[in-house]
């Protein structure tokens, strides 16, 4: 198909010129509803083979550790177990490299630890036996014997001249001479001059923060069931965003060919980024090689906290200057993120998506990737984004507050624009940032008054959003009915979205579609569902491979008349004479087509394969009214509102949902959410007691608007919408919380210990 | 290790199975019996993908041992549909997408039907606290909440 | 000739500049007329980068057309969670 075929021209702009949907934008049942509901759909865990094994896994018990020896014989003596594996079964052709160039060493070397354990709970080795018990009593019979090294966890103590060096020669070319080895990873941009625009300003507020990593918190710990025989086939089920990353990176660590590697996506129990790696699918895949059966393996929650991948932990410097009008005449941004004992902290897009939001003459940004020693992070929603936000935001409040100046009045006075020259660069396409403050100051929110200790809090947001590549097939059945395969795991709810899209274009009930994640050996390859990706691309994917089979229905109608193909046209789910020079013929329906499909030339199927690369980026603006009890120093979120541009809401309700989860993840992280390491660099809170995510009684109902400027990019307009809602809610919350509580909170989580400390040194205390 | 011998009830049919002491309910129900429904989310009683009820008490089904099952009524998500038709918990939780990934639905699904059979009126807030103890990830639980306090109305209209 | 702006972290592998011109029609073209011109640009694209070509995100696509009077920017590779 011609790339011409989604370019920007033929995109969401020309549809809004008064075109009505009849099944984009509508709110059905999902299609996997009642198999969610009766417990009849299977995740990662609920898989089993005949004749499986359980597997289980010897973690470190250290922060950092020189690994001297590991005996296994008593384990592998053990009655049950079939086999114990340690990084010696793993490829030894994979190198390490600096900075990203190494990431396929990187992910060997967390999922099974090398010379050195790395941090509390990375993989040391793993044992397969005839069950869970079993496997898990053998783990215990392993014997290592660790040197103990200075380990680090803090961001700020790694760069200090002092820090243990965690692996030398990790820093890539970006970084500057005379940083300290764990900062392996370096990132700067920006235009105009910042000093003249601090010089023009009436006011400068410089301040520093900081925020915790937190964890995706998804409820399904990570679970798979691999097969691989000796003759280097494979089969693998496994709960993840992205299951042809998952065969790439498996075959590569087990010295496989990728296409013996069949991969099936099971259920996915909560991604939010988390789910985009791999950890234990190929130690499964090696434990199954070695015992030559089918190896079960799934984590606890403990392991999910100790040994998945949370978010980068920041620490952030910001510099803004405002005139009493409210214009930013210039802001600058320092950025330092940990991200483990590993490169790839997202600190380029906490720097790129810092000022975003704003038109500014003179910005400048600069970002650290540091390693510690803690686990190897990973995606979580918008990488990057929130903690910027929080840190800009906070500033710009401060100076509204000082100024005299409405927050929403200043946001929109600054606003990017389209044209608008990006704080990363290039100018904006057509973006909604404007009218999600329009919208936010036009809501009864935002005029509505606040109880005493109560404050309110607003920050805007942005993320990018991504393409990716994509396949999508489409077949037509006898009946009419039609079966979407897609590549892109169902996390919530697109399923519905894809099927929307489908029947929009083939003119069939929405019932009469059915839509099924395809395996690795089913379908062309499709990258991870992240990015906000997956309404977009493989969204655009559906309505281009649904263009494919209308186009040949319209051909098979054409012959069955005896006239020209482009005297036929399409419409609600019959083929037409496009007018009365075409000839007199009955509209054709898709069945009357599809039940002969077989003796007038073949079955009927659309498919689409491409990158697409028209992902708008996208904006959001929240309210919240907070409220502290300066007795305790807890909050309650009292009030929340949501307002996003999605571009075009294919499901609006499951837009919304997504709007909600955002939010209500930005509460936890801004109030609650945070891994605490000891002194001995353990991780002290591996758990969901004293990790604590939000629950049903500390949330309100979280209002949404959902803003429809549509993206130039997508044949219906629509923009990602999974990502964005997480960028704007620790800012939001910030502020409510520091107005409330009169004094300005720059750590996050606003835990109570901490709003009371900040209470008590504001009182002098 | 000898295993236990278990004879009980579920979901209204007997059911036997022999499991090693250690085994909790969750495991015996996911890994011997093959009602896969109640979820392991946690394994420490914080999460409650695995509620079930066990003599109508709503429990975590990680705290309790398989052997405790001897003799007693036990009720997951597989039982709350009647038949063909979905429970109304069931059907209002499709229509007000309550869920997104919905590995914490069956677990909250067991909990708001136990809820509404002691309390079929309850607030808003008695809902909030009531399921206080199933996190979910995904919805921010607003539509949750909406779910069942839509079902609980249908239900006493229906009563 | 296009202009392909950098970010600034870039200046030290590109000579200091900010800005280097090349020949150029696609995204592709761009990339190997970087690494022609400046060397020590290949490890950073080998890791990955995007190019926004007139304001629109090309997060991999080498075949994507530019024009002389194209605005473009490299930017870091974008991905997503």
């Amino acid at each position: 198909m011609a790339l011409d075929e989604y370019k920007p021209q033929k995109g969401g702009d020309e549809l809004e010129q008064g075109h009505a949907f009849k099944y984009v934008g509508t709110r059905p049942d999902r299609p996997d509803g009642t198999d969610k509901v009766t417990g009849r759909a299977r995740f990662g865990a609920d898989i089993t083979a005949p004749g499986m094994l359980h597997g289980a896994i010897l973690r470190s018990p250290h922060a950092h550790a020189r690994i001297v020896s590991i005996d296994t014989a008593k384990a592998e003596a053990l009655d049950g177990v079939k086999a114990v594996v340690t990084r010696a079964d793993f490829s030894d052709a994979i190198q390490p490299a600096p900075g990203m160039a190494g990431e396929m060493w990187n992910v060997l070397e967390n999922v099974m630890a090398g010379d050195k354990a790395l941090y509390d709970g990375h993989a040391i080795a793993a044992v397969a036996a005839t069950s869970a018990l079993t496997a898990r009593d053998a783990v215990k019979l392993i014997e290592v014997t660790y040197e103990v090294l200075p380990h680090v966890t803090d961001v700020d103590a790694a760069m200090a001249d002092d820090a243990p060096v965690i692996r030398d020669g990790t820093a890539d070319k970006s970084v500057p001479p005379g940083l300290h080895p764990n900062v392996v990873r370096y990132h700067q941009s920006g235009h105009g001059d910042v000093a003249t625009g601090f010089a023009e300003a009436d006011l400068v507020i410089e301040d520093s923060f900081t925020t915790e990593a937190t964890h995706q918190g998804y409820i399904e710990p990570h679970a798979c069931l691999g097969i691989l025989g000796g003759d280097g086939k494979g089969e693998l089920w496994c709960c993840t965003q992205g299951h042809w990353n998952v065969q790439k990176i498996c075959a590569a660590l087990l010295d496989l060919e990728t296409s013996q590697l069949r991969v099936t996506a099971s259920e996915i129990g909560g991604g939010f980024g988390g789910k985009t790696t791999v950890f234990i699918e190929p130690v499964a895949l090696a434990l199954s090689r070695k015992a030559n059966k089918p190896v079960k393996l799934v984590m606890s929650r403990a392991e999910v906290f100790r040994a998945t991948g949370p978010t980068a932990s920041t620490s952030m410097d910001i510099k803004i200057g405002m005139n009493k009008d409210g214009t930013i005449t210039a802001a600058q941004g320092v950025f330092r993120a940990q991200g483990g004992a590993f490169p790839g902290a997202p600190m380029e897009f906490t720097a790129m998506c810092a000022f975003a939001p704003y038109n500014l003459a003179n910005v400048h940004q600069v970002g650290y990737d540091v390693m510690t020693n803690r686990p190897k992070q990973a995606a979580y929603r918008a990488p990057g984004s929130p903690m910027a936000a929080f840190a800009v935001e906070s500033v710009i409040d401060e100076l509204c507050n000082q100024l005299g100046l409405d927050p929403l009045e200043v946001r929109l006075k600054n606003a990017s624009r389209e044209g608008t020259r990006a704080s990363y660069g290039p100018k904006f396409q057509r973006i909604g940032l404007v009218e999600t403050i329009e919208a936010a100051m036009a809501h009864p929110h935002y005029s509505a008054p606040l109880e005493p200790g109560q404050g309110r809090g607003i920050s805007c947001g942005f993320w990018f959003n991504h393409g990716g590549e994509t396949s999508v097939t489409l077949a037509l059945s006898e009946d009419g009915s039609a079966q979407i395969m897609v590549g892109t795991p169902d996390i919530g709810g697109s399923r519905s979205s894809m099927a929307l899209m489908a029947a929009e274009v083939l003119g069939i009930p929405y019932e009469n579609i059915r839509v099924t994640v395809a395996d690795t050996a089913s379908l062309g390859y499709n990258e991870v569902s992240h990015g906000s990706r997956v309404t977009y691309a493989s969204g655009l994917a559906t309505i281009k491979a649904a263009e494919a089979a209308v186009r040949e229905l319209c051909r098979r109608a054409a012959a069955k008349w005896g006239i020209e193909e482009d005297a036929v046209y399409w419409e609600d789910g019959y083929a037409k004479p496009s007018g009365p020079n075409a000839g007199d013929f009955e509209p054709l329906h898709i069945s009357k087509i599809t039940r002969r499909m077989g003796a007038t030339g073949g079955p009927i199927n659309g498919h689409f394969e491409a990158t697409p690369e028209g992902a708008g980026v996208s904006f959001a603006t929240h309210i919240v009214d907070a409220e502290v009890d300066p007795e305790t120093g807890s909050t309650k979120v009292v009030r929340y509102t949501v307002v996003q541009d999605a571009g075009k809401a294919i499901h609006p309700t499951y837009v919304e949902g997504q709007f909600q989860g955002g939010a209500a993840q930005g509460i936890g992280w801004a109030l609650n959410e945070e891994y605490i390491y000891g002194a001995d660099g353990r991780l002290q809170n591996a758990g969901f007691l004293d990790y604590r995510i939000p629950v049903a009684s500390d949330l309100p109902m979280i209002d949404t608007v959902i803003v429809e400027v549509p993206n130039p990019g997508h044949p219906y307009g629509v923009r990602g919408v999974g990502e964005t809602s997480i960028c704007p809610p620790l800012a939001a919350i910030a502020n409510a919380v520091s107005a409330a509580a009169g004094v300005r909170m720059r750590n996050l989580p606003m835990s109570p210990p901490r709003i009371l400390a900040a209470l008590e040194e504001q009182s002098g205390g | 290790m000898s295993k236990i011998h278990v004879s009980t009830t579920i979901n209204g049919d007997t059911a036997e199975f022999l499991c090693d002491p250690r085994e909790t309910l969750l495991d015996v129900l996911r890994d011997r019996l093959g009602l896969t429904g109640a979820k392991e989310g946690c394994g420490t009683g914080d999460c409650g993908a695995c509620s079930v009820t066990l003599d109508g008490r709503l429990v975590c089904s990680c705290l309790v041992l398989g052997a405790e099952a001897e003799g007693r009524e036990i009720a997951t998500v597989e039982g709350i549909a009647p038949g063909e038709e979905l429970h109304p918990l069931q059907r209002k939780f499709i229509e007000h997408a309550a869920l997104q990934c919905g590995i914490c639905t069956p677990g909250i699904l067991v909990a708001a039907k136990a809820l509404l059979e002691k309390n079929p009126d309850p607030t808003e807030t008695e809902v909030r606290y009531w399921l206080a103890g199933n996190l979910c990830r995904c919805t921010g639980y607003d539509k949750i909440i909406r779910a069942v306090m839509d079902a609980a109305a249908e239900m006493r209209e229906a009563a | 000739m296009v202009e392909v702006h950098l970010w600034s972290g870039l200046r030290a592998q590109a000579g200091g500049r900010e800005v280097v011109e090349v020949e150029a029609k696609t995204v592709g073209e761009v990339l190997s007329g970087l690494v022609a011109a400046h060397p020590e640009l290949q490890e950073v694209i080998d890791a990955g980068v995007s190019v926004a070509v007139d304001g629109r995100i090309i997060a991999s696509g080498l075949t994507e057309p530019v024009n002389e009077d194209s605005e473009v920017y490299l930017m870091q590779r974008l991905k997503g969670g």
